[in-house]
């Protein structure tokens, strides 16, 4: 019963979506203005449609209804609560409804709130989100149908992938999705604009909350995901380059580059066209990472549930969706007129410096992770790794932090680098002592270069406040502070952690000790224990940081059974200097237990930076959104205040 | 989302064999699959030259990454080839006849990979170009 | 207006704002072409047409001899198995290997990561087609001759050169295929 009210609420959805977008593009015609009117309702319902079909399947996952093909094949009866329900949308058919949950309730938000800008473009926007989420849910309804009955129903689920079985998997992947999809928002402004060419900056204050929260939720998702994989995977790598990882780095790439460039729409009516640009090619890279990671079609993805026909859909969705904006964008762009104009030396040319970086790396990520398959459109094999992608990410990432760290500090329009000569010589300073100091300790080129551009950019990020009352100082300058230091301190733990990683590999028998950097690790026992659906053997290992007092660890060899197969758990001893990573391995014949053990120095610092500058994100969105609310009471105030003179 | 899959993949083709669905061997790992070589600086040497070996089986990953029995032997190839004084390029040189350029992460300039490299050095020229001609017309 | 400050950028030209669509037209004919061709996931070895590298294996079991580089060449083309007790494909592909047997091919096999009275074990249940059997407990050979997995097979000619991969398991559909390619190495 529940399953068949969840298919028919998203039915309802989906043809409410189709009448959304019909209304939408009739209202923007003289004799269809009537039709408009009911555009905004239509969304806002659609929305709650789309919640409510997803609350259903919740509901199956929380009920462990067998008689669902989708609960069978992801849950079981045994499993702890939280993942019962994660496992909603730990598979492909969930999480596809997860995607148009979120792009329905975030075509309702608009709907309901948005209120600055021209009736025309928001119908114009509105028609563009329904007719993105009717492709999705097209998808879901004739292809992936998570509410598909099993006849009869299974005995028992089969079950949760064990690695998957993690509060990891609760959190991440809606974290990113919400990132993803957020972005459809900013793509269906970009359309409406486009077709009534009202670019400025009301339609740029209009976009930048959402443009904001989605780069905090992607920011957010990707670093819950690099410290999952840290932890789970058990080799202590935090990025791999992975074709899957780089699917969720290129929209945070675009995001970031279009974050920024609203700014400077927003403030300085310049870059119209480019901040069009971005809006498509933002949401695009989210479509297309979705493509890269269902369709199975780069090498990382194969084993995860290979489907020629759901790649070809998402395909035909790309086709449809970003072709048709590129064209728009083809088409229209010109008649958009170029905005502002400014000199090279100020804060436009700084952004613009920035944009430019992200987009040549976004370029160099995408060219990367697509290259194994151009190869073998002429039938040979290669793969692309860190070797390259680190050193041609730095080529770009090390000019742009520089500039990061300058640009803040120039005026709007133009301005000379001889002013803010002086404010900037302290963390120049800083940054040549750090790189000779390393470079005496023979520290590699590439984590050289990050350690002194951290160095450098934790005073420079801090460098916009000098001078000012800090009570004065508005949340989004904070923001952008917060967020410029989270990324040096981001920078520090990545350069750390390739720079003083130690690695040992030892067998132990009980009683032995170890020391691996600081510390002195003995095992003391290893011994079976049992959890909510596995067992496992538990090594306990007592650990002194430069002799301290001693501090316990307890990695563990993990078996499931539903499904049956072997984890291992590692175990983590945090510092404020950095992380003890052990993993417990097999017995040798000879009885003695393999340990991995790393001291990673700073490691941490690589997941608190990616956080601040999710912080800093939500720092400036909040005082977006509060200035906007004060704007909108003050002109109401006004209003009211003529309406009773008039009166 | 994207993460998970890659983890649920990790444990997928972390089974010995990509092949269907293959029995575990009983054999303990390779002497040298994890163990680390006793000079420190061979070590580091055979270190930063896993770090750049796909393995074979487990697709996604390099050889310092996996528990895959094949990536353990490929680690105790490497570490005793470093230990016998072989150069890390000669032994990446070596799997890379028998195996091709797919078993290295670190692309070569060749025939078919030279956009990998053009590219970029196109993409540098072009924004310098961009730039030098912004700044001195702003002088002029 | 007198405005001193050049445009920075300047009007981008027409046929720049139509650059994102022609490489988004080049991603998807390039995905269209991986998803028309599913890619060959097996790795492939290198060393087809070159000679067998340098190796010697010590026997895997007590009435077979082990063999070494030395051994592939004596003018006669061999099939090189490699093989595992482990390995529920191998155990599949026997009944080929021993129709290639009496087909007249000589099969040397390498069995990989295994234990004496394993290797045993599994021979007297499917069959012993094998001249001789190298043990080799840390894949060398794999690596030497790219190979990346359990079973392949190799044909290897009379000079000792290698002429020809087969990746997983002999099915009997490959079985005239593998003896085309034994007959065309005796050449």
């Amino acid at each position: 019963m529940i399953a068949e009210l969840g298919l028919a609420a998203l039915w309802l959805a989906a043809a409410l979506a189709a009448l959304q977008l019909v209304a939408g593009a009739l209202g923007l015609t003289a004799r269809g203005a009537v039709l408009g009117t009911i555009v905004r309702p239509v969304a806002v319902v659609q929305g709650v449609l789309t919640l409510l079909s997803f609350a259903a399947l919740m509901a199956l996952f929380w009920q462990t209804d067998l008689s669902v093909k989708l609960v069978a094949a992801n849950s079981h009866s045994a499993k702890p609560m939280l993942y019962k329900l994660a496992g909603a949308w730990g598979n492909h058919e969930g999480s596809m409804l997860l995607w148009v949950t979120i792009m329905g309730l975030a075509g309702s938000t608009v709907a309901l709130v948005e209120r600055r800008l021209p009736e025309r473009t928001m119908l114009a926007t509105l028609a563009g989100q329904a007719f993105v989420s009717l492709g999705f849910y097209a998808f879901l309804l004739l292809s992936s149908n998570p509410f598909e009955r099993l006849n009869p129903a299974a005995p028992e689920g089969q079950g949760l992938n064990p690695l998957l079985q993690d509060p990891g998997l609760a959190f991440h992947p809606p974290t990113l999705y919400i990132g993803y999809v957020g972005l459809s928002v900013a793509f269906s402004f970009a359309i409406g604009a486009l077709i009534t060419r009202e670019v400025g900056p009301a339609f740029a204050r209009t976009m930048r909350p959402w443009v904001l929260g989605s780069w905090v939720f992607l920011t957010l998702g990707i670093v819950a995901g690099s410290y999952w994989a840290y932890y789970e995977l058990g080799w202590g790598g935090w990025w791999f380059w992975d074709p899957v990882e780089n699917a969720s780095l290129m929209p945070w790439l675009a995001a970031t580059a279009l974050l920024h460039s609203v700014s400077v729409l927003a403030a300085r009516n310049a870059l119209r066209t480019w901040t069009m640009m971005l809006a498509v090619v933002a949401f695009s890279m989210s479509m297309v990472g979705t493509f890269l990671v269902r369709s199975g079609i780069l090498t990382s993805v194969h084993a995860f549930a290979v489907d020629p026909e759901r790649g070809s859909f998402i395909l035909a969705l790309l086709l449809i969706n970003i072709g048709g904006a590129l064209a728009l964008f083809g088409l229209r762009a010109g008649t958009v007129t170029e905005g502002e104009r400014f000199a090279m030396t100020s804060r436009e040319g700084a952004l613009v410096f920035n944009n430019v970086m992200l987009s040549a790396i976004l370029g160099i990520v995408l060219l990367g992770t697509l290259y194994p398959l151009l190869a073998e459109a002429f039938g040979a094999q290669v793969s692309v790794g860190p070797p390259y992608f680190n050193p041609m990410g730095a080529v770009f990432v090390v000019p742009m932090l520089v500039v990061m760290g300058i640009g803040p500090l120039l005026r709007w329009r133009r301005d000379s680098l001889a002013r803010v000569r002086l404010s900037v010589i302290v963390p120049l300073v800083l940054m040549l002592i750090a790189g000779i100091v390393l470079a005496m300790q023979g520290v590699a080129v590439l984590p050289l270069l990050g350690i002194a551009l951290a160095a450098g950019l934790v005073v420079a990020a801090f460098l916009p406040l000098r001078g000012r009352k800090l009570r004065q100082v508005k949340l989004p300058l904070w923001g952008m502070v917060v967020a410029h230091f989270g990324v040096a301190v981001s920078l520090f733990g990545m350069a750390c952690d390739s720079a003083y990683t130690t690695e040992k590999l030892v067998a132990l028998r009980e009683g032995d000790t170890v020391a691996v950097g600081p510390w002195q690790i003995d095992l003391v026992v290893i011994e079976p224990v049992a959890g909510p659906n596995w067992t496992a053997l538990q090594a306990t290992l007592s650990a002194r940081y430069d002799g301290g007092s001693a501090v316990k660890l307890q990695p563990q060899s993990r078996s499931f059974w539903t499904p049956p197969q072997q984890t291992s758990e590692s175990a983590l001893e945090t510092r404020w200097n950095g992380q003890l990573y052990a993993v417990l391995g097999e017995r040798g014949e000879d009885g003695r237990w393999q340990l991995r053990l790393w001291w990673k120095p700073f490691v941490t610092m690589i997941w608190y930076g990616g956080i601040l500058i999710a912080l800093g994100g939500l720092l400036a969105l909040i005082g977006r959104v509060l200035s906007d609310l004060r704007r909108g009471i003050a002109r109401d105030k006004i209003a009211y205040r003529k309406l009773r003179q008039g009166r | 989302m994207i993460r998970f899959l890659l983890i649920a993949l990790a444990v997928v083709l972390a089974l010995p064999s990509a092949l269907p669905l293959a029995a575990q061997d009983k054999l303990p790992p390779a002497p040298y699959a994890y163990r680390q070589l006793a000079d420190p600086a061979q070590e580091a040497k055979a270190h930063a030259l896993m770090q750049t070996l796909r393995c074979l089986q487990c697709q996604g990953q390099s050889i310092t990454d996996s528990d895959a029995p094949i990536a353990g032997d490929m680690r105790h190839q490497v570490r005793v080839r470093i230990e016998a004084g072989v150069e890390p390029e000669a032994i990446r040189a070596q799997l890379i006849e028998s195996y091709g350029d797919y078993v290295s992460y670190a692309p070569v300039v060749n025939a078919l990979t030279w956009p990998l490299f053009a590219i970029p050095v196109l993409l540098v020229l072009v924004i310098g170009v961009v730039l030098r001609r912004r700044l001195t017309t702003r002088s002029a | 207006m007198n405005d001193p400050v050049p445009s920075v950028p300047p009007k981008a030209p027409r046929w720049a704002l139509w650059l994102p669509l022609v490489l988004f037209g080049g991603f998807v004919v390039l995905v269209l072409f991986g998803l028309l061709r599913p890619a060959e996931r097996e790795v492939r070895s290198k060393m087809i047409g070159k000679p067998m590298p340098e190796f010697s294996l010590q026997p895997a079991v007590a009435d077979r001899p082990g063999f070494a580089r030395a051994d592939m060449a004596t003018g006669q083309p061999r099939l090189l198995n490699i093989f595992a007790s482990w390995c529920i494909p191998c155990a599949v592909e026997a009944p080929q290997l021993l129709a290639l047997k009496q087909a007249g091919v000589q099969i040397d096999g390498v069995a990989i990561r295994d234990q004496r009275e394993d290797v045993e074990a599994f021979l007297a249940r499917h069959g012993n087609p094998f001249a001789r059997i190298g043990a080799d407990n840390v894949s060398a050979i794999q690596f030497a001759i790219g190979s990346s997995g359990v079973p392949e097979s190799f044909v290897i000619d009379g000079k000792g050169v290698i002429r020809y991969q087969h990746i997983g398991e002999i099915r009997p559909e490959h079985v005239p295929v593998i003896l085309e390619k034994m007959k065309e190495a005796g050449r």
